[in-house]
């Protein structure tokens, strides 16, 4: 890559780019171009896969208006579908009915960010950490055991509880810490085994008496104690107090990273291994420490899970917060609060998508479609700026830092 | 000036080194004798196993073999260790080891089952017929993971590549009514994922993990967003594909046990045979392989002799993506026929974990993929007949195997060199 | 073959890495491209050799012009490169390398007997001997580069580029090389050699092209002094030498005994060394690169990932099977040879990288949480006394250039007490101002009463800064001078030829 700081003679001479045209060719404008050009791509996706639209266009030589009216009509119904699903909704009587739709999205959000947070920490000390599916789920099996199988007071069983999620989070990526440290094994390839090995150890345990609910066939653990959940404000709403958790956990991550000296060895040893040895740093305990701080994380997501939204462990108690997690993070660019924005958003297309699939019958999996796309543009600025005829200001790019398999 | 002689380089004492025990024998010693131990001890007396050796539809049958379970177990694990040690000894003289980790293979399995199956009757040919069936996709997978990876583009999006391949190939069936033509419109589902790794990984730099983990994201969106809007509303036309029944090759399939195993099979598993058999001989044998490799392991050097590294990388990541989809629809006109949301179930990741299993060769990644395939469909046989081990500790066979390959239970695992560091002309 | 440059100018950025460079290599011609590292002698032959394509100017070879899009282009054209960093394949054969890029096949497959028998070949016409069936990965660096010169050949070059073709080769073998290229010669090839050192240039060029910061400063013949060529090199007359006091060495501090290491696959690569450093002296480590100089930094750093035994007594406290953590803590400063891998985290600010092996330590940081202020306040003095000439405190690293992130290396290890330095290549790759401040840094050192070692493979440094001398060959110390031997002594020792 070129100087970021140089740029070409030709473009000298030419007129500068305006401002405006400037700041839109840097981190929050490519981020910004990216979720657009997402929403876009996704938009052609809802119109030509409706019915309405098929059938318009069987006559469109005839008729062009007709198809391109069903296409507009069907986007903006998804869309409006999805943007209530994940504000407000319009046409509710009471105010908590009316703000049902936000707190879902924050429900969503919650696992999201934890998650989020642990594979950004991770980034930030140099390894990939795509092993947040396997942590959650035994964060989840750490804290549905001791919310289901203990009785203790309120808050002491949830703290409990939800330390137990940690720890549970924090085994899985610290097998994983450990492999690398002691052997190399590339974390990349320990986590994604890992995960398919903590699907079926979950599955597996859901076929024992100590966890099976009593009198069911599939796979659902008995209901954690009311002792155990994380508090709600009203009945109505789903969102709890994982919430909480997730902002005080962004908080912990920012600080850690940026004021203690544990923090400054991770960005050392992310930024550069070699020299981090070298100045007398424990690269080996850091790739340990930080996977058993992010598997804690994750494992936290997986207490969201099982004391807040879904209240007892199931086999696919994880339904891919571990991999969104990763998309979280990206879009979050691994920095804590722009996670916890990333997580939002991301959580909202959860909560608007199932509201766009019941309200219009566009499939869920849009939302999918739209959250690869976003991180797929994000991490090529360049392409971005070409589509938008950007300057090129050599910013906004992150994810070029690639290693191989061998280091 | 004259030009020096050069001093003798034997000035200092070299010291000869020996050729330590690899860790695989050392593990397959440790395994051999768990086996006499475990199998041995835990077998109950008393009690027979029987093997069965056809199908029951061969023109030669072969007769049951029944055996005392204790003593079986005992016998073919002690087989299983002498293989081990025989394996020890061609170490030390640095000899070719497989056969001896065949033997100590097949007789491991062998004591093994007659452990799991004491008192019951195992179909062996069925058992193995089977495993070769679930291998079938991972071997494609695994095959488009050696294209990328061996030229220097690490590819985890199998698992999209396999399921895009899957759904073109049911929707191009269904719409034909064709099952031929959903076969040749597989690899293109499979390109189109390959096309998006090529050029975000060689044009745009973005690294390779990310790439292949958001393209996963991708295709299960945009499979199970078609399918949820097009698919299952309109079963009928969109996803009824017809499928490829078994042909059975004269006379190979007449040979006992092997026969009905290998050549009584379906189209797909013999473009198989063909496509790895092409790939092992492309990759080692000629130009275009010698030229893959030097891009994957020093692209520099291969630059500075003319080669187009990134037009080798694009090409061969977009071959890699055809070989995939082609496994994809495996899953559909080769199997159950319709395609399922999210149907390729992780099978891309054992892909990946055979790629590294089998050390980046399309050979070690075949019999990687086997014995994954083999893992798989003993579960599924187990379970049915009742077994000491449960099913979910079977299934987690591949990724345990591949966790301990890539900590260095069994040797030291090295990828091509350059894979994954995009190449960045200055 | 005839080669000729015209105003080739080529940019990076608004950087000029060469500027309006004209040049002309006649048939049979050896010239030598001089200058210092980083004066654009690399940039200028990727843009001959078709890696680098010209902002503006125009190459000929045998008076047409050529446009150069890739490699392949300049190697139809007749030109053959050996890099300084070798472009083999090392899990390949030798017989491999050579062919690819223009593979013989038999049918759909490789003819590998074809291969072998173009390398014999070409390797008896040229006296050049390498076994075609051996993997390069097991050749000695020497063979390795043969490897590369034949690659040249078989494709028929009429000019070949040496690019600082000695900068891994013992005295021995380069004379060697030196003799391969007059073969060369009188069968015809024209050769274009570049390397920064005086005495293989006068020993084998025709002609001398002088190189400074991009631009042709000026031609010489081999016949004209070091001296000129060197003020020619650097643009003002220099001379190597540190004033420096009489060296009055104390106690020894660095006291190592009977130390060897073999690497991870059991590989000697330091063989039974013993010797020590006194407070208030320098011993400089000599020697040809990769023979156990930077093995050896490792080693007593506590960096070595490897098997280390003997002893190596720091102040009385024996170090081996510490931590570098334990080690630095210690009392020893370490400057790693190279600042971008291991000295420097180039995303990090100047301040970061000032405190990256003492933030944990008090006052920088307490109860494990960072005290910023106090970090800042320290980064200011060392940036003031080390003269460091960076934007801020606060910009990254990377924005510095080569002398000043050396200085920022060298402020951090010589911010604390040290009883011991072990400086590997001090002043690589740095400007001469730089190099001034650095030495002289290093001798106050010396005068504060630390030990300490350099190694260098710049034996110009080693002369200058040494009180004594130890020769490292294959992994042992071969002997320890003093600082008036001859350099022919010196390069008969660094040859690994002892006198008795």
């Amino acid at each position: 890559m070129t100087d970021a700081t140089t740029v070409p003679d030709e473009q000298k001479q030419k007129k500068p780019p305006s401002r405006f045209r400037t700041a839109m060719s840097g981190t929050a404008g490519i981020t910004f171009l990216s979720i657009v050009m997402a929403l876009v791509i996704g938009a052609f996706f809802i119109a030509f896969s409706d019915p309405a639209v098929q059938e318009a266009s069987s006559y469109l030589f005839a008729k062009p208006m007709d198809t391109i009216s069903a296409a507009v009509t069907s986007v903006v119904e998804a869309y409006k579908a999805l943007l209530t699903g994940m504000l407000f909704d319009p046409d509710a009587t009471s105010l908590v009915d009316a703000l049902k739709p936000l707190s879902e999205t924050i429900t969503m959000a919650t696992p999201l960010i934890l998650g989020g947070l642990s594979v950004a920490l991770a980034f930030r000390a140099g390894l990939f950490n795509i092993g947040a599916e396997g942590q959650i789920i035994l964060g989840s099996i750490f804290a549905a055991y001791i919310g289901f199988q203990f009785n203790l007071p309120w808050f002491i069983h949830l703290l409990l509880a939800v330390v137990g999620a940690f720890i549970g989070g924090a085994i899985w990526g610290g097998i994983a810490g450990f492999l690398k440290a002691k052997t190399g094994a590339h974390e990349v390839i320990t986590t994604i085994m890992l995960n398919w090995i903590a699907i079926y150890l979950v599955a597996w345990l859901l076929t024992k008496p100590s966890f099976l609910r009593e009198g069911r066939q599939d796979p659902i653990s008995p209901p954690v104690a009311e002792s155990a959940e994380y508090p709600s404000i009203f009945d109505e709403w789903r969102v709890h107090g994982g919430i909480i958790v997730a902002i005080l956990a962004a908080a912990g991550v920012a600080w850690l990273l940026d004021k203690s000296t544990l923090g400054f060895q991770f960005r050392a040893v992310g930024a550069n291994a070699n020299a981090a040895r070298t100045a007398g740093m424990n690269v080996s305990r850091m790739y340990l420490l930080v996977m058993l701080i992010a598997g804690g994380l994750a494992g936290l997501a997986g207490s969201a899970q099982v004391l807040g939204t879904e209240k007892s462990l199931t086999g696919g108690i994880s339904a891919g917060i571990g991999f969104d997690a990763i998309t979280v993070a990206l879009l979050g660019r691994a920095n804590p609060w722009g996670v916890v924005a990333a997580g939002l958003l991301f959580g909202g297309l959860r909560a608007g998508g199932l509201n766009m699939q019941t309200a219009t019958g566009t499939p869920i999996d849009i939302v999918l479609v739209i959250q690869a796309l976003i991180v797929l543009f994000i991490a090529a600025p360049p392409l971005v700026r070409s589509v938008f005829r950007l300057p090129e200001t050599g910013g906004a790019g992150f994810m070029q830092t690639a290693k191989g398999w061998n280091g | 000036m004259s030009v020096a002689e050069a001093p003798a380089p034997e000035a200092l004492p070299e010291v000869h080194i020996v050729p330590p025990t690899p860790r695989l024998v050392k593990v397959l010693i440790g395994l051999g004798i768990f086996a006499i131990l475990v199998f041995g001890f835990f077998t109950p007396a008393g009690k027979d196993v029987t093997f069965q050796l056809t199908l029951g539809e061969e023109a030669l049958a072969l007769p049951d073999l029944t055996l005392p379970a204790k003593i079986s177990a005992i016998v073919f694990s002690v087989i299983a260790l002498l293989g081990a040690v025989g394996a020890l000894f061609a170490a030390r003289k640095e000899r070719p080891l497989w056969p001896y980790t065949t033997v100590f293979g097949i007789f491991f399995v062998l004591g093994f089952l007659s452990w799991a199956v004491a008192g019951n009757t195992i179909n062996l040919v069925g058992l193995l017929q089977g495993s070769l069936l679930l291998a079938v996709p991972l071997v494609f997978g695994a095959m488009s993971g050696i294209l990328c990876e061996r030229a220097g583009v690490i590819n985890i999006a199998i698992e999209g590549q396999l399921l895009t391949g899957a759904f073109m190939a049911a929707v191009v069936a269904s719409l034909t009514q064709n099952a031929y033509l959903g076969l040749l419109a597989a690899p293109l589902g499979g390109l189109f994922i390959g096309l998006l790794l090529a050029v975000f990984a060689i044009k745009y730099w973005v690294d390779q993990v990310i790439l292949g983990v958001v393209l996963n994201v991708l295709a299960v969106g945009l499979t199970s967003f078609l399918y949820g809007r097009l698919l299952a509303p309109n079963q009928e036309t969109w996803n009824s594909p017809p499928t490829f029944s078994p042909i059975a090759i004269p006379v190979l399939s007449d040979i006992p046990i092997i026969g009905p195993i290998l050549f009584n099979q379906n189209i797909v598993v013999y473009l198989m045979y063909v496509i790895v058999i092409i790939i092992n001989i492309a990759l080692f044998r000629t130009k275009w392989g010698l030229r893959v490799r030097a891009v994957g392991e020093h692209p520099q050097a291969a630059d500075t002799v003319g080669i187009k590294v990134n037009s080798v990388r694009f090409r061969n990541v977009l071959l890699g993506g055809l070989v995939a989809g082609l496994g994809g629809a495996f899953f559909t006109v080769a199997s159950v026929g319709a395609f399922g949301k999210e149907m390729t179930a992780g099978k891309g990741f054992i892909a990946l974990a055979a790629v590294i299993f089998g050390r980046w060769k399309p050979m070690g990644a075949l019999a990687a993929a086997l014995f994954f395939g083999f893992a798989d469909n003993l579960q599924s046989v187990l379970s049915i007949i009742g077994t000491p081990i449960p099913s979910e500790f079977m299934l987690m066979t591949p990724y345990l195997a591949t966790l301990l390959a890539v900590a260095g239970l069994v040797g030291k695992v090295r990828a091509p060199a350059a894979d994954g560091i995009p190449y960045k002309k200055s | 073959m005839k080669l000729e440059l015209r105003n080739i100018t080529k940019k990076f950025g608004d950087f000029a890495a060469n500027e309006d460079i004209s040049l002309t290599v006649n048939p049979g011609e050896i010239v030598a491209l001089l200058g210092e590292n980083g004066a654009g002698k690399s940039t200028l032959m990727n843009v001959v050799y078709g890696l680098l394509q010209p902002t503006s100017g125009e190459i000929l070879v045998n008076d047409v012009r050529e446009e150069f899009s890739g490699p392949g282009d300049a190697m139809t054209a007749g030109i053959g490169m050996v890099h300084q960093h070798f472009m083999l394949i090392p899990p390949f054969t030798v017989a491999e390398n050579v062919m690819l890029g223009h593979e013989h096949t038999k049918g759909a497959f490789l003819d590998l007997d074809a291969a072998r028998s173009e390398v014999r070949r070409v390797s008896e016409a040229y006296n050049l001997q390498v076994d075609p069936d051996a993997l390069v990965e097991d050749l000695p660096v020497g063979v390795q580069q043969r490897v590369e010169i034949i690659k040249a050949l078989v494709r028929d070059a009429g000019i070949l580029i040496l690019d600082e073709p000695t900068a891994v080769l013992t005295p021995q073998e380069t004379d060697e090389l030196l003799g391969i290229m007059r073969d060369l010669k009188a069968k015809g090839t024209s050769i274009v050699f570049i390397s920064h050192k005086l005495r293989e240039v006068q020993a084998a060029a025709d002609r001398i092209v002088v190189i400074r910061r991009g631009r042709v400063v000026g031609e010489a013949s081999p016949s004209a002094t070091k001296s000129e060529l060197a003020g020619m090199m650097v643009g003002r007359e220099v001379s190597l030498t540190v004033d420096k006091p009489p060296a009055n060495p104390g106690a020894p501090v660095l006291q190592v005994a009977n130390l060897s290491a073999a690497d991870l696959e059991g590989r000697p690569i330091l063989r039974d060394l013993n010797f020590e450093v006194r407070a208030g002296e320098i011993l400089g480590v000599a020697g040809v690169q990769g023979n156990g100089q930077t093995e050896l930094a490792e080693v007593l750093t506590g960096l070595y990932e490897g098997e280390v035994t003997g002893s190596i007594v720091m102040d009385g406290q024996e170090l081996t099977g510490r931590t570098p953590r334990q080690i630095l803590d210690g009392g020893l400063g370490y400057v790693p040879e190279d600042r971008e891998h291991d000295g420097l985290i180039s995303s990090f600010t100047v301040t970061e990288n000032l405190v990256l092996d003492q933030f944990a330590n008090p006052p920088y940081s307490s109860g494990g949480v960072l005290k910023s202020s106090v970090i800042d306040k320290r980064a200011d003095e060392l940036i003031e006394e080390f003269d460091v000439r960076t934007q801020a405190a606060a910009a990254p690293v990377s924005s510095l250039s080569g002398g000043n992130k050396q200085k920022v290396v060298m402020a951090r290890e010589m911010s604390r007490e040290l009883r011991v330095l072990v400086a590997s290549q001090p002043t690589r790759g740095v400007d001469v101002g730089s190099i001034e401040f650095l030495h002289k840094r290093i001798v106050a050192e010396r005068e504060r009463g630390a030990a300490v070692l350099i190694i260098s493979s710049e034996l110009d440094e080693i002369y200058a800064l040494s009180d004594r001398i130890a020769v490292m060959y294959r992994g042992a110390i071969i002997g320890v001078v003093g600082p008036e031997t001859s350099r022919d002594e010196m390069g008969l020792l660094m040859a690994g030829v002892t006198n008795d």
